[in-house]
């Protein structure tokens, strides 16, 4: 069941072309993966998805998706990392999307914010400063809103940026435990290529155009041979 | 002291008090999100402006509030708009619009035979410029603006934190930015009577800046910050009364200094107590 489609899309940053004519879709249940070098155009396709930049072309919300059932990890803002709130503070905001017009956040959405927390293995530090965390649970944090907030989607922009290969290892096993558990989909931002063929079912590769839209496998095969050279995986 | 005995037979003090109270608890609210998203410098512009708006609404026989109230607001919805837009060079822009509002001020006021202690009141705030109207203006819109920031502290904190995360799972962003930039023009305008053009803005930058250096989570900072601009606000407005020639204003900023300085050297204490433990 198709639950975004996109038909060329372009966006533009003063004249210079970020993305152009780029068209894909994401199915519910997809693990896609946009990948690509630094610069071509990748976070600036998820802001063009999520209505966060001004863009050409058409992107369609289908079979009732709806705003308020995506989850977001942007990139981290140079604002946020002295930011005095605690880790809870922080997460609780993923369930702003259920407020609706309410001002206050129920029991159970607390709960709900608990629960990612845990998840993300976050539950010892909940009072801790965001701004004393190092980069890896600053990360953390911020994956644990997004999933706090994600019904039906999430979108990730570099989760593992600036973490060591044990903890990438783990957001890696608990982004896919939540797409093959709760069937959740996830489009991911990603430059590790190696891991993205390996855990997506789908890849989307930028190089301000697409270059490649189709199944990890088929990606793999065109362009195997390029992980051979760089050792393999 | 016996000024103070007798406050009863000086309404101006009474006035100075609650209006300098209200004004510097709102502006310490408004203020925390503005100092975190780094928009510091728009309050200063704000009260240029509102300066420029007073000085013109003087030499053309209005009253300053009605002119500078509406000017201020559509000042702060531009400054919001320039701050949020990458392609300008935002602190420059600022900038300029400030000194041009209050070349603009100082031009008029002398032009059309003004005398310099209107300026030097709008510059540096009286206590003895406030009316009995601008007592309830001020506590209308400082009632608002308390219930509007309680009520709409959750979408506050996620807004100031990360708007774009706010946005994309399905916010309307729009209407709060437009709502926090109409409050604080207002407070800035009614802050300014008492603390004048010049020290207005650090009744938006002082408490959170404070507050910060001690406290570690949002809530924490919020309410630090508003507890202390009153504390502030009601030793300053003491102070003057207290020693002769002593301007409320000018008093009520270096309390605030004074406050600064006390909660950084206890965060720098408590900073280090706290790596000693974390090392042993």
């Amino acid at each position: 069941m198709e639950l975004i489609s996109a038909k060329n899309v372009s966006v533009k940053y003063d004249a210079r072309a970020a993305v152009r004519g780029a068209s894909f879709s994401v199915s519910e249940g997809d693990y896609l993966c946009i990948v690509g070098e630094n610069g071509t155009g990748k976070s600036t396709l998820l802001k063009a998805i999520l209505g966060l930049v001004r863009y050409e072309g058409e992107i369609s919300f289908e079979n009732g998706l709806k705003r308020s059932d995506l989850g977001y990890l942007p990139q981290q803002t140079q604002v946020q990392k002295g930011f005095p709130a605690s880790v809870y503070e922080v997460v609780l905001p993923g369930c702003l999307n259920r407020l609706g017009r309410r001002l206050f956040y129920s029991a159970e959405e607390k709960d709900d914010a608990r629960e990612s927390m845990r998840l993300l293995g976050l539950t010892d530090i909940a009072n801790r400063s965001y701004r004393e965390l190092s980069g890896g649970q600053q990360q953390r944090t911020l994956v644990a809103r997004a999933v706090c907030s994600a019904k039906k989607m999430i979108f990730l922009d570099e989760p593992v940026n600036g973490l060591d290969p044990t903890v990438s290892r783990q957001m890696y096993d608990v982004i896919g435990e939540l797409n093959a558990k709760q069937g959740m989909t996830v489009v991911m931002v990603s430059h590790d290529i190696d891991s993205a063929v390996r855990r997506s079912n789908m890849i989307l590769h930028m190089d301000t155009e697409v270059r490649f839209f189709g199944p990890s496998a088929e990606y793999a095969s065109k362009f195997g041979y390029k992980f051979f050279q760089n050792g393999g995986y | 002291m016996h000024i103070l005995l007798n406050i009863a037979d000086y309404p101006f003090l009474i006035y100075a008090f609650v209006v300098g109270g209200l004004s510097a608890l709102c502006l310490s609210l408004l203020g925390v999100p503005l100092v975190l998203k780094r928009y510091s410098m728009i309050g200063d512009g704000l009260s240029h402006v509102g300066f420029g708006a007073m000085s013109v609404a003087l030499a053309l026989n209005l009253a300053p509030m009605y002119v500078a109230v509406p000017v201020v607001i559509v000042a702060a919805f531009l400054l919001m708009r320039i701050s949020g837009n990458s392609k300008i060079n935002a602190d420059a822009a600022i900038a300029l619009i400030s000194s041009s509002a209050v070349a603009i001020g100082v031009l008029c006021t002398s032009l059309t035979g003004g005398s310099n202690i209107d300026i030097y009141n709008y510059m540096f705030g009286s206590l003895l410029s406030l009316s009995r109207s601008d007592v309830w203006f001020s506590i209308a819109i400082s009632a608002a603006v308390l219930v509007l920031f309680v009520f709409f502290y959750n979408r506050v904190f996620a807004m100031t934190f990360d708007e774009d995360f706010a946005a994309a799972t399905g916010s309307k962003i729009g209407i709060y930015k437009s709502l926090s930039a109409l409050l604080t023009a207002v407070t800035v305008v009614i802050g300014m009577n008492l603390m004048g053009t010049l020290l207005v803005s650090s009744l938006i930058i002082f408490p959170a800046l404070t507050s910060m250096r001690v406290f570690r989570s949002f809530r924490g900072v919020v309410i630090c910050s508003a507890v202390i601009s009153l504390l502030c606000a009601a030793g300053g407005i003491l102070a003057s009364c207290l020693v002769a020639g002593a301007s409320a204003g000018a008093s009520i900023v270096v309390v605030n200094l004074l406050a600064f300085i006390i909660f950084a050297a206890f965060g720098a204490v408590s900073r280090r107590a706290c790596g000693h433990k974390h090392r042993t």
